[in-house]
């Protein structure tokens, strides 16, 4: 269970989060949707401290990890996997290197293992036989599996994707939906999608919540969610140009 | 006017925050090479990038340096028909100067800029904030690594350009315009004392820090953008060049 009180963050003069308040269930996947630069991406980074807030504060099983030490804060780290927008796969190794690099840093396991885990992983995202390529050599929804790969490698209890299927076509963005459906009913991790893929995101998360202006306006399930009266809530949804919310 | 002031204010401010942020960032970067695990893998390889790859740019500029002193030594020497001091004059420069200085230069050109726009290109690629999510210290994985093997690297091309220097001068000074071989070698070997070579690999471990730490801030700390890499690689590169001839500078005041 991951609890977010009051963030509040700021870059410069831009009041980015200004007080975001959210519940992340144990074991459901949530969808935080809104607009570009609403700070989606900015509240994922919050969720395992690679952003600190300004103020506010973000619990991790009743523990607050915005005041941890770095030794505390690499064990809760742990918990985690991260698919990020891009995948940042290190571009210095080779596909099986790259999901084989928690194994040896972070679980240290003997070589034959993180051999078997490693070729499990790929084999389960569709990538077996394509370990010995270099990121740099492979498609972006290939990229986007690597990373899936090596975020579950160590069975995370919780995972965060950052808009996971940004710049995919349709028919691989929906792949790569299937993909987290099937991880999560495998792993039964927590998820947490920041997302702007409407209406197809909601197919896979059990729970949404809506930033905009800073703040969570709207939260609930899926169902719920769409049948939200909050204008804002609407006109995202509904993809209008016209409502509250100013498209330019 | 309290604008202007202000400004100058919000200036001093912002660099010596600046300041403190790079020194502390190398704190953080030795205090890593004492804490477990040990990435030996990690030097050797980055040993090779930074010592092995540069070491063609290193042999080339110092066979020339070496081969232009023998030419203006000579011409200089001779106004004063002392041209059997070439060996010690070029030994000197070299050994105190213009070996650290110039083979810093080169592996600043050659490894540093690439060290800058690898780790500069890491962060906009969110590879930094990978290994953070992935509870590794990327202080300890990129850079900590990088610094030792500047500190072993930078004495040993030192080394090596210092050599091919003074054999470079040889050629120029001996082979073509005359000057007795016996008279350059022994002539060195009266006036280079163990501080000269001291000097010399004192400066070149320290240029080895300065290196290693500047390019991997510099590229640590790019902005999140394009833009961000070429100006934490062409800011990495100026940085180094006026620190090491700053840095030279003071070191030959002190070991005069």
């Amino acid at each position: 269970m991951i609890r977010v009180v009051d963030l509040q963050k700021r870059f410069g003069r831009q009041h980015v989060l200004k007080g975001v308040n959210l519940d992340i269930e144990a074991g459901k996947i949530t969808t935080i949707i809104g607009g570009s630069g609403s700070g989606k991406t900015v509240l994922l980074k919050h969720l395992n401290a690679l952003l600190l807030p300004d103020r506010g504060s973000v619990l991790v099983d009743d523990r607050d990890i915005t005041r941890l030490g770095q030794t505390a804060l690499n064990q809760v780290r742990r918990k985690f996997g991260v698919l990020f927008q891009g995948a940042a796969l290190l571009d210095s190794m080779t596909i099986y290197d790259n999901v084989a690099f928690p194994l040896r840093e972070i679980a240290r396991l003997k070589e034959t293992e993180v051999e078997k885990k490693v070729n499990e992983g790929l084999a389960q995202v569709g990538l077996a036989g394509a370990g010995y390529k270099f990121p740099a050599e492979v498609s972006g929804g290939m990229k986007k599996r690597a990373g899936l790969a090596r975020a579950l490698v160590v069975q995370p209890e919780i995972m965060l994707f950052d808009e996971p299927t940004t710049g995919l076509d349709p028919l691989l963005g929906k792949s790569i939906h299937q993909l987290i459906r099937q991880m999560h009913a495998a792993y039964k991790f927590t998820g947490v999608i920041v997302s702007h893929d409407i209406p197809e995101v909601f197919e896979i998360s059990d729970r949404i919540a809506m930033l905009a202006d800073g703040v969570i306006i709207e939260v609930g399930t899926t169902e719920e969610f769409l049948a939200s009266e909050n204008p804002m809530v609407r006109q995202f949804v509904h993809g209008d140009t016209e409502g509250p919310i100013a498209v330019l | 006017m309290t604008s202007f002031f202000g400004q100058i204010g919000r200036f001093a401010i912002h660099n010596t925050a600046g300041m403190g942020r790079t020194f502390l960032f190398l704190l953080s970067a030795l205090a890593w090479a004492f804490r477990p695990p040990a990435r030996f893998r990690l030097i050797v390889h980055h040993i090779r990038t930074i010592g092995v790859e540069s070491l063609s740019v290193v042999i080339l500029s110092g066979v020339f340096t070496g081969m232009v002193m023998g030419l203006q030594g000579y011409y200089s020497l001779r106004k004063f028909n002392a041209e059997n001091f070439l060996g010690s004059a070029v030994a000197l420069g070299i050994l105190r100067e213009l070996g650290p200085v110039l083979s810093a230069f080169m592996v600043t050109g050659r490894t540093g800029s690439a060290m800058a726009a690898e780790l500069a290109s890491m962060k906009v690629t969110e590879q930094i904030d990978a290994l953070y999510s992935m509870a590794v210290n990327p202080i300890q994985y990129l850079v900590t690594p990088r610094i030792i093997a500047g500190l072993i690297s930078m004495p040993l091309l030192t080394a090596i350009f210092d050599v091919v220097a003074i054999y470079g001068a040889y050629v120029v000074g001996v082979q073509l315009l005359g000057v007795s071989s016996g008279s350059y070698f022994s002539g060195m070997e009266l006036s280079v004392v163990f501080k000269d070579v001291l000097s010399g690999f004192l400066k070149s471990v320290s240029f080895g820090l300065i290196i290693t730490w500047i390019c991997c801030y510099k590229g640590f700390n790019a902005p999140p953008m394009a833009r961000g890499v070429g100006q934490a690689t062409t800011e990495s590169v100026v940085l180094c060049f006026v620190m090491i001839l700053v840095w030279n500078y003071f070191m030959t005041s002190i070991m005069l």
